[in-house]
């Protein structure tokens, strides 16, 4: 189906172009930068809508094409389309970037049209990333996705941002060049660079572990997924808190949604392979890294860790197909887990991006992400308090918000792949809630704790409404996930059946 | 029927949003009144729902309220059950909450806090109501979860209190334990049935019965005694039992009126209730249910000894629930379903009445919680000592009152058992019947009897608590009185539970207790005439003597049996061999991990490693750390842009 009016060409130029125009309005008029951005943000965000109100959720076929030849010498197209597995990445990208735009009202006085230019201009390019349905526009997005982020935190960010923004562009960089070159590569074997024809593609064997490894290059390192993880930690500390949120909540989902459209259907064959590597990686992420997060001191960092932690059920999701497709006991569940690994992203986009967002309510008054700074918040800022001890609950996956239902579904769908998956896999639930909570007793819980403490005040309609909306996006997913399942039902299955015929000529 | 039902979860729910968030705009008054409209209302129809199904024979109830998803062919859904077996929880839940309700008016009647708690109290409802009327496992896990929630924001409810904030902290992970198995359980049921719900489950059970599974390389496991021990693990954490109760005396720290409610007479039973409601799926594993009927054996008698040396009042009782707990499980154990739902109802009644009587005695000595320091206040508190009375003679199962029928029904059932572990369970049920008729009125005669209170600033201020009091004891106490009576005979031994609880014949020991049953006045003299009524007389009369005739005589036994005291002291030191093992053990693996793992090796070795490499290799990029990084790879990108550009050719 395409539509009547270019709708993803519009949600990717609308926030880049508006982003140059609030650099051009500059600073001097910083509220009418701020003003502008936030039309920008929120028409982005309306814009995208019909996007899922339009969409059929019936067919697996891409939706919203455009096409149109953009360097024909080398058969470059300017593809876009969507199908049920980006369109639900988008709408939270639109979503998301709102409360960025927000969130940084009167935190930001320096230089506060660069600030919010970059993060429009993040949007569009990240939408673009998700998008872009020739692999040479999925990769200049992809690079140019880098540019704003390193601004954001080599500009904006904390004391030792320099070493943050260098370990993240190197770790990420680094990734990404062997995915260029594997491109390339399917580039001559296809003739173009179109990645719906990349999924034709005969491959032997040994080509495709090879690609496979290039794509897990680009996309372990975007999820990140032990052991390339350790620049997640450092690049989150340093950054502003939309930095954070938009790291978090979206650019994490790139590299899931790069194995769903790249690794699995190119690859099906060294997947299955290799699917003891990243299963093996995902639950090593569950467990040793919620270890990790248990003894954080910087709440910030405590926070990374949980979501590399809980981005490892999405991986574990995407890749225990093979598994539970093979145990004969299991008559279904490879699309369960698939499901699960895909809500597990839109949920962690919600919860993150509001962890985030609580941990710079107090920073913005406190100046301090440490632990031991705080103690008793809930005695000056009961409403902050509530909304915390909530997304706290959430992302210890509590029943009725959205951080349950993905792994929920992820640990159903692990038991069919074998018991030990399962039971590794839940130990999230013990572990996860321990540091959650465990942060929540030591900041929010207590007498006060020191005099800056007592100073606090809680928060403003503005920080309300931020948190307030996010609250019930996740109780919303969390009480009917129905919708989300639905518009990508048709999408993972059709990879489903697309990974299960072998691409080995 | 639909709209009762509905009405019946939502009405607590609205009454929970108004009391927590429009707190300041409806004031202390109209927090109280929407939180007890809301449950008042779920009660009243509770009780038209139970009228129906006895007088106006009502069939069950199942059916989908919305679905929550479908995919993969698999239903995730949103829906009622509403057999007897919900019919009688409705009523118990909704009764003691509508209680506690009114209770707190005077109970919080000073506190900050007012409008939080009622809100607080009316979602617990809710989320309880939630777990019983589910028809599918993922409602189960839900209600499950949420009213591990509420206990979590309640035990928690004076948040400066460092102790309390342990506490609920603690309750909660120690809670998630058993939830790990809980869900790995709900997850080999997703795999095997293909479904999550009940009706489904359950008819399919038989086919399962003997299927054999892999878990451990070639070794065979019966999936019955895998999902239900797995299973059985959420019901341990939420019920408390050995070894996961050590949370439930710690849960002390919360208000009383939720001690009375959550912590003693709705949601510790849910693990109960919820094996209650497997019993299709328990029934086909004799393993499992010998695992169910030692932990419980286990659980009732050590927990019971405890609380014999316990000095805070509500933590005598807190102990006490354990031990009761425990005779519940073991009923369970026994394919005494009905037995253990019985003592489930009979327990609500009369633990509640005994919590909040001990919230009275607390008002009345000013949050003086060390019943060392009471004494004497039957003169003070005449109501409060006389339900009291009642409440612990329902406990200790004295003849004739509620608790008797349920207690004597549970330890024959144990006596005609014959699976394995069942002579085990009987000796421990039957000595805790001494042991519970000690620790009970050890308590009641330390706090009621004897010298009046040592401090005498006290006795000044001491005086009988207020009507909001002391109504919700008054008609508490009824039902702990009369209730068995009135029920024994169609609940236990009569047709109530057909079609909802399953007992295969070989199992069915209440069936043969009922043999010799010939209505409960006959039943309490077969009572009179048996062993635990010896026992449990035995169990007062020491407690007589020891702390009203002889109060000195309790030092001398303390200093002779220094050892088993200090052992019971220390609760057997489970808490301390917690603490080490899994609190100070997962924080030194988080430490390790943390500082050799990622640290060291990944960061060390590998990230900083490869870029030292890259800096002794390469005599150009000398510093790393100057920016050159962002513009080459800026320059990287802008070069590939113009490259592709100008190979444009529209």
């Amino acid at each position: 189906m395409s539509a009547d009016w270019p709708i993803l060409s519009a949600t990717i130029w609308l926030p880049i172009i508006g982003g140059l125009m609030v650099i051009a309005i500059g600073d001097k008029n910083s509220n009418n930068a701020r003003w502008m951005s936030l039309a920008v943000a929120v028409m982005t965000f309306v814009i995208s809508l019909p996007l899922y109100s339009g969409f059929n959720p019936g067919t697996a076929e891409m939706q919203f094409v455009e096409r149109a030849p953009w360097i024909s010498y080398f058969n470059i197209e300017y593809y876009l389309g969507v199908d049920g597995i980006s369109m639900p990445l988008i709408i939270l990208t639109t979503f998301i970037s709102i409360f960025v735009i927000v969130a940084a009202w009167e935190v930001i006085q320096y230089k506060v049209s660069y600030y919010m230019a970059a993060f429009l201009i993040m949007e569009g390019i990240m939408v673009g990333v998700f998008s872009a349905l020739d692999a040479m526009l999925f990769y200049v997005f992809w690079e140019a996705m880098l540019i704003p982020m390193f601004l954001i935190i080599g500009v904006w960010g904390g004391p030792n941002r320099v070493y943050a923004t260098i370990k993240f562009f190197l770790y990420t960089f680094f990734g990404s060049v062997f995915m260029l070159v594997a491109l390339i590569y399917m580039y001559f074997q296809a003739g173009s660079f179109d990645i719906l024809s990349f999924h034709t593609l005969k491959l032997t064997l040994n080509e495709q572990i090879l690609i496979f490894i290039a794509f897990l290059m680009a996309f372990a390192v975007k999820v990140p997924m032990w052991p390339v993880h350790t620049w997640l930690p450092d690049a989150h500390v340093e950054a502003p808190t939309g930095g954070s949120v938009i790291l978090a909540a979206i650019m994490l989902k790139i590299g899931g949604y790069g194995f769903l459209r790249f690794s699995l259907p190119i690859t099906p064959d060294a997947s299955s392979e290799l699917d003891w590597l990243i299963i093996s990686m995902s639950l090593i992420a569950v467990v040793y890294i919620g270890f990790v997060a248990l003894v954080q001191q910087d709440m910030k960092k405590l926070i990374a860790y949980s979501s590399i932690a809980h981005m490892g059920f999405v991986t574990l999701g995407f890749f225990m197909i093979f598994m539970i497709t093979a145990n004969p006991d299991a008559s279904t569940g490879a699309l369960l887990s698939l499901q699960g690994g895909m809500v597990q992203m839109i949920s962690h986009g919600f919860i993150s991006a509001a962890m985030f967002l609580c941990v710079g309510v107090l920073y913005d008054r406190m100046h301090s992400r440490e632990i031991s700074s705080y103690g008793g918040v809930v005695n000056r800022m009961p409403w902050f308090a509530a909304f915390m001890v909530f997304f706290a609950m959430s992302n210890a996956g509590l029943p009725g918000t959205s951080g349950f239902v993905g792994e929920f579904m992820v640990i159903l769908a692990s038991f069919r792949a074998n018991f030990w998956f399962a039971f590794l896999a839940a130990t999230t639930l013990i572990i996860g809630a321990a540091y959650t909570l465990w942060m929540v007793k030591r900041v929010v819980f207590g007498e006060i704790a020191n005099e800056n403490v007592a100073k606090l005040e809680d928060i403003t309609g503005r920080e309300t409404f931020i948190l307030a909306s996010l609250a019930v996006a996740v109780l919303a997913l969390g009480v009917w996930p129905g919708p989300l399942v639905d518009v990508m039902e048709v999408s993972l299955a059709n990879l489903l059946q697309h990974v299960s015929v072998t691409k080995i000529p | 029927m639909e709209t009762v039902y509905l009405t019946i979860v939502i009405a607590p729910l609205i009454g929970a949003i108004f009391a927590g968030l429009f707190r300041n705009q409806i004031g202390r008054v109209g927090a109280h009144w929407a939180a007890i409209l809301g449950v008042a209302i779920s009660c009243a129809l509770s009780f038209f729902v139970l009228k129906s199904f006895i007088y106006d024979g009502m069939l069950t109830y199942n059916e989908t309220v919305y679905t929550w998803m479908v995919t993969d062919g698999l239903r995730f859904e949103i829906g009622f059950l509403v057999d007897k077996l919900t019919a009688v929880m409705l009523v118990v839940v909704t009764f003691v909450s509508l209680m506690v309700h009114i209770y707190t008016i005077g109970y919080m009647a000073d506190d900050d806090g007012y409008q939080r708690f009622f809100s607080y109290i009316a979602l617990f409802t809710f989320s309880m109501l939630m777990l019983v009327m589910a028809n599918n496992f993922l409602q189960l896990f839900f209600g499950w979860e949420a009213v591990g929630l509420v206990s979590y924001l309640l035990i928690g409810f004076y948040f400066k209190k460092e102790t309390a904030i342990f506490a609920n902290m603690k309750a909660f992970l120690v809670n998630r334990v058993g939830d790990f198995g809980f869900i790995l359980g709900i997850a080999a049921i997703a795999m095997y049935f293909d479904s999550l719900d009940y009706a489904e489950v359950f008819a399919a059970a038989p086919q399962l019965a003997d299927t054999q599974i892999h878990i451990f390389g070639d070794e065979t496991w019966s999936l019955m005694t895998v999902i239900c021990i797995l299973l059985f693990i959420g019901a341990m954490g939420k019920s408390a039992q050995m070894p996961l109760h050590v949370w439930l005396p710690d849960s002390m720290e919360g208000p009383t009126p939720i001690s009375a409610l959550i912590h003693a007479a709705t949601m510790v039973t849910a693990g109960i209730f919820m094996v209650a409601r497997m019993s299709p799926l328990f029934e086909f594993s004799e393993t499992a249910l010998s695992f169910v009927l030692v932990i419980g054996a286990t659980t009732a008698f050590f927990t019971g000894l405890i609380g014999i040396v316990q000095n805070d009042i509500k933590r005598v009782v807190a102990y006490s629930t354990l031990s009761q707990l425990g005779y519940m499980t073991v009923a369970l154990g026994v394919s005494a379903y009905s037995a253990g739902i019985f003592h489930l109802m009979t327990h609500a009644f009369f633990k509640a009445l005994l919590f909040l009587a001990a919230g009275s005695v607390i008002m009345g000595m000013h949050h003086d919680q060390d019943i060392r320091n009471m004494g004497g206040l039957k003169k003070y508190m005449p109501i409060t000592y006389w339900t009291s009375l009642l409440g612990t003679l329902a406990l200790i199962g004295f003849p004739g009152f509620s608790g008797f029928f349920s207690k004597d029904a549970i330890i024959e059932a144990v006596r005609y058992s014959t699976i394995a572990g069942s002579s085990y369970a009987y000796f421990m049920v039957v000595a805790g019947v001494f042991v519970t008729a000690l620790y009970s009125f050890r308590m009641f005669f330390l706090v009621f009897h004897g010298e009046g209170p040592r401090d005498k600033h006290a006795i000044a201020h001491l005086h009988e608590s207020p009507k909001v009091i002391i109504w919700p004891l008054i008609l508490l106490a009824i039902p702990s009185v009369i209730i068995g009576y009135i029920t024994v005979g169609p609940m236990l031994f009569g047709d109530w539970f057909n079609g909802v609880i399953f007992v295969l014949p070989e199992h069915d020991t209440v069936a043969r207790v009922g043999e010799s049953f010939h209505g409960p006045f006959g039943f309490i003299l077969h009572g009179i005439l048996g062993l635990p009524f010896i026992l449990a007389m035995s169990g007062l009369f020491v407690a007589w003597f020891i702390y009203v005739k002889n109060p000195s005589i309790a030092d001398v036994i303390k200093s002779r049996f220094e050892v088993i005291y200090n052992l019971l002291d220390k609760k057997y030191g489970i808490d301390e061999l917690y603490q080490y093992l899994f609190a100070d053990g997962s924080r030194g693996i988080g430490k390790v991990l943390w500082t050799l793992g990622d640290k060291t090796i990944i960061d060390g070795m590998i990230v900083n490693g490869s870029a030292k490499a890259v800096e002794l290799l390469s005599g150009v990029v000398r510093h790393v750390q100057t920016g050159y990084i962002y513009h080459y790879a800026f320059a990287m990108i802008m070069g590939l842009l113009v490259m592709l550009t100008l190979f444009v050719n529209f």
